[in-house]
């Protein structure tokens, strides 16, 4: 086993832990620290790929996870404001619940 | 593959594991700060600093602590009622379970068209201003509108509440 | 059919010959006329009928007047004019039917009686029919019958003639039939009307033998007319079953029908029950004309019915006779008999007339079969005028005695009915054949000299004279009945009105003045008929037994007048008492009263066969038909069930279905909007991985 398929490995793992937190828990603060998760994951993977990958001078792989890492930040910005306003609104933050939308 | 990166990882899974599987919220949102320290380091173990570093200024320094500022916003710190797990558990991690599977499974297949090891870049600062000021110049403008936006969203969410509420 | 009216081309028909048509048509039109008229206009439909009939009757005289000038003169009397009717195309044989009247001696006198008497008949009836709601239909129905009857009398072809012969049948229904509310009224026209018809059928058998043997159904045209020499031997020369030639079965098929309207036996059940109709009918129809129509086709196809024996120019029969001569003969002399036998015991006044006049009939058909044209001829116009005065003095009496018509509730009324009694003696006694007088002695006598001079037998010579004496005892019986003796009905009698009584006088006078046309001294009348010249005579009388046959008659007249005179004379009985020959003879009366039984024979026979067939096809006209069409209509019923079977259920429903299917997929599928975030994101994560497992397997190879 490569340290490049360790890595990959590792973060496929954290990946399906967040995505298995982000399908299962109810809490919706807790669904959007899954896909933080998720989104840190892909960061490692990216990483990974430049560290060991064919061209690391053009630094591809880094500037990419920068930028990951700044849209990551202003998505969870936004998302748990989000999460706020709808605990105004329903008094509740539990997804269950959230389902007017229901078609 | 040495010691040092078999203990990172495990810090790392154990972290987002916690972050998963806590009841209580807050404890959830501090065990993703760990997990987030993790791959920070892992960061750092492989060889990119910046990444590394920005990866704690940011995620740990500012996305950990807007969790917790949510959770305690939205009284999270509550355990509800009928538990912290949705009813239909069992399906979510069953089709976790099959990702992560199809990726391992991605992985391990084409290890053999992996490199074995290379040396390690060294990577400057400067050369990475000066790869965003020239070759990605575009997405960083890109970047920058986004995190504006972002600023003027969030600021607008929170606000048309305020006055709603009122 | 091509409308082309030639003339006859190089000879030149009078202009009254020309004109002749109208005489029926005026009648004819007057009628369809009248049939338009409402019944409150009685004033307007009494005077076209007396109009029209009246402007026949001075045509008929103009144009009697010019063949009696013809005949005087010695110059042709025969004037016809023919006009082609129908062309048949060469495909079926060529050759076409004419049409066409007639002027002769013959047709003359006929139209002369016919008309006048109609006439006389037609202002009676305004008085007897005065009191009845449909006076106007009575008229316009008289002027057709009339129409048709003269159309009968001048018609010069076998075709016209029976065309007008049905529309006579046609009036004679109505007119019987004219009370039709009455059952008995609607049963007898509908039994006339029948009777008729079956007489018609072989008549119309006999026509379209004619046609196909001689090729025309003229009867004279120049030659070439079918009753004349060169058709008539080549007819003989035909031969048909039975050893008769085709001129005997033509002529026996043509006598089936002039039996039918003339009643003769068997065909005369008609007649009597005729009766129902108005009297001013009985007597115009059942007297005078129509009954006669039957004895004229016969005078009129003479020639043929004679054809192989010896006539003279005119038609008389000289020597030898045919079979259809023979049969003409025999029937009528049966039905003579007969008939006089059945009127001894009736009781209805009009009854007993009718049966005389089927008597009498049968007297005109001997005269023509034994003695020829002129004979019967003679016969049968003294009989129209003292028949038809008979019953109108009957409806008279009748009228008088307040529709009372059985002759055992009349009595005494010779001095009630003092002018009706007078005419209805003198009719009476030229019905016997009182001698020397009256009318009816001549032209019976002329009868029973062809009858004894009869080469075949002499069994109908002994026939006649036997209904002579008859007739004389019936006729006694009814006028004592009515006219002397006691009054037996319940209210009183009275005279009856000027316009119904003096017709009868005009009658009365012409049963006593037309004998003289026809005496042995001065035989005007045979003379006009065969064309031949005549000249008073006193020596007539001296033929050998003439004067013989004249006392024998005579006598037998007197035998039979004593007779009923005897039983029945001033005898004033009460109404129920029995009659007096009933008392002595029980069964007897009963046979005779029954009217021998002859209408009970055929109930049982041909109206039963004929009620059972009309069952066999009312049967299969309602199971078989009836229940094939049943059938049809029950499987096209079948096949619509199944096909609302087959929409509502496969077609309404499968769309129905289908349409509840997709509201019911609809519903499934909405299942995945659950609402939900983390579902979507687990179907996400799902796809992602089909997804990756796809990508990686098809990059393994």
């Amino acid at each position: 086993m490569t340290p490049l398929a360790g890595y990959l490995l590792v973060a496929a793992l954290v990946f399906a832990i967040g995505l298995a937190g982000a399908l299962t828990r109810r809490n919706a603060i807790l669904v959007l620290i899954g896909i933080e998760l998720m989104l840190n994951a892909a960061n490692l993977n990216l990483i990974a790929f430049w560290r060991y990958g064919p061209h690391p001078e053009l630094l591809t792989g880094m500037i990419f996870a920068i930028f990951s890492i700044a849209v990551a930040a202003a998505e969870a910005a936004v998302g748990l404001g989000l999460v706020i306003s709808i605990h105004r609104h329903a008094h509740t933050t539990d997804l269950d619940a959230t389902n007017r939308m229901k078609g | 593959m040495n010691l040092i990166f078999y203990l990172i990882a495990a810090l790392t899974v154990a972290g987002s594991l916690a972050a998963m599987l806590l009841k209580n919220t807050v404890h959830c949102a501090l065990a993703l700060t760990v997990a987030l320290a993790g791959l920070a380091l892992l960061f750092l173990n492989l060889d990119a600093q910046f990444a590394g570093f920005a990866q704690i200024m940011v995620y740990i320094g500012a996305v950990a602590i807007l969790v917790v500022f949510a959770i305690l916003l939205t009284k999270g710190s509550e355990t509800p009622k009928d538990g912290v797990f949705s009813r239909s558990w069992p399906m979510g991690l069953v089709i976790a379970a099959a990702v992560f599977a199809v990726f391992g499974w991605a992985v391990l297949q084409s290890v053999s068209w992996l490199p074995q090891a290379t040396p390690a870049p060294t990577v400057t600062v400067e050369e990475i201003g000066n790869a965003l000021m020239g070759r990605y110049v575009l997405p960083l403008e890109i970047v920058a509108v986004l995190l504006t936006l972002a600023l003027i969203g969030a600021v607008i969410v929170a606000l048309h509440e305020k006055e709603g509420a009122e | 059919m091509q409308e082309t009216i030639s003339f006859t081309p190089f000879l030149s028909v009078s202009p009254i010959a020309e004109i002749l048509w109208l005489i029926p048509a005026v009648p004819m039109i007057a009628a369809g006329v009248g049939a338009l008229l409402k019944q409150p206009k009685r004033k307007a439909a009494a005077a076209l009928a007396i109009g029209s009939m009246s402007f026949s009757l001075l045509l008929s005289l103009a144009a009697f007047v010019h063949v009696v000038a013809a005949w005087a003169h010695g110059a042709a009397v025969r004037e016809t004019v023919n006009f082609s009717w129908i062309q048949v195309g060469t495909q079926f044989g060529g050759g076409q039917v004419d049409l066409g009247w007639v002027l002769d001696p013959l047709a003359a006198v006929m139209l002369v009686m016919v008309s006048f008497v109609g006439l006389l008949i037609f202002i009676y009836s305004v008085g007897y029919m005065a009191h009845d709601e449909n006076f106007t239909r009575f008229f316009c129905f008289l002027s057709l019958f009339a129409g048709a009857m003269l159309g009968v009398v001048i018609s010069n072809s076998l075709l016209l003639l029976f065309m007008c012969w049905e529309i006579v049948g046609l009036t004679s229904y109505l007119l019987i039939g004219f009370w039709y509310q009455k059952p008995a009224a609607a049963a007898a026209a509908k039994k006339a009307f029948l009777t008729t018809r079956i007489g018609d059928v072989f008549f119309l058998l006999g026509i379209v033998w004619l046609f196909a043997g001689t090729g025309t159904l003229l009867f004279y045209n120049h030659g070439a007319g079918s009753m004349e020499a060169q058709a008539l031997t080549g007819l003989l020369a035909q031969h048909a079953a039975l050893g008769l030639t085709a001129t005997g079965a033509i002529a026996l098929l043509i006598f089936a029908g002039a039996a039918g309207k003339s009643g003769q036996f068997p065909l005369h059940v008609w007649l009597p029950d005729a009766m129902e109709g108005p009297t001013p009918v009985s007597a115009l129809i059942h007297a005078a004309t129509m009954v006669a129509a039957g004895v004229y086709l016969v005078a009129r196809v003479y020639p043929l019915m004679a054809a192989g024996a010896h006539l003279t120019h005119g038609g008389m029969l000289l020597s030898g006779t045919t079979t259809a001569l023979t049969v003409v003969t025999w029937v009528g002399a049966f039905t003579a008999v007969f008939a006089a036998l059945i009127a001894v015991a009736q009781n209805d006044i009009k009854r007993i007339l009718a049966y005389s006049t089927v008597s009498q009939l049968g007297y005109m058909m001997a005269g023509l079969g034994m003695g020829g044209v002129a004979v019967g001829m003679f016969h049968l116009i003294t009989h129209a005028f003292f028949k038809s005065l008979l019953f109108m003095g009957a409806g008279s009496v009748i009228h008088g005695c307040h529709e009372e018509q059985d002759v055992r509730k009349m009595g005494g009324l010779k001095s009630v009915m003092p002018f009706t009694f007078l005419t209805y003696a003198v009719g009476m006694l030229a019905l016997c054949g009182f001698p020397l007088l009256f009318s009816g002695f001549w032209s019976k006598d002329g009868i029973l000299e062809a009858a004894q001079h009869w080469s075949v037998a002499k069994t109908p010579f002994y026939m006649l004279v036997f209904g002579a004496l008859l007739t004389a005892f019936y006729m006694t019986r009814q006028v004592s009945y009515v006219f002397f003796g006691r009054w037996r009905g319940h209210k009183t009698a009275h005279e009856s009105p000027a316009v119904m009584v003096v017709p009868l006088g005009i009658l009365a006078f012409f049963a006593i003045a037309l004998g003289l046309i026809g005496t042995p001294a001065w035989p005007w009348f045979h003379a006009f008929l065969d064309d031949r010249a005549v000249s008073f005579d006193i020596h007539g009388f001296m033929e050998p037994g003439l004067v013989r046959l004249m006392a024998t008659s005579a006598a037998v007249v007197f035998l039979g007048l004593g007779l009923g005179w005897m039983l029945y004379g001033s005898r004033s009985s009460q109404a129920e008492e029995p009659d007096a020959l009933e008392k002595s003879a029980p069964m007897l009366w009963g046979w005779l009263r029954d009217r021998l039984y002859v209408d009970e024979l055929y109930g049982v026979t041909v109206i039963a066969f004929y009620a059972w067939w009309a069952r066999v096809a009312d049967w299969l006209d309602r199971r078989v038909w009836g229940g094939a069409v049943a059938g049809v209509a029950w499987g096209f019923g079948l096949w619509a069930k199944l096909n609302r079977f087959l929409d509502m259920n496969w077609v309404d429903g499968s769309f129905d279905k289908s349409c509840e299917e997709l509201g019911v997929g609809g519903g499934l599928l909405a299942r995945i909007e659950t609402g939900r975030v983390q579902t979507y994101l687990r179907i996400l994560a799902l796809a992602v991985v089909a997804l990756v497992a796809i990508l990686i397997w098809s990059s393994r190879a």
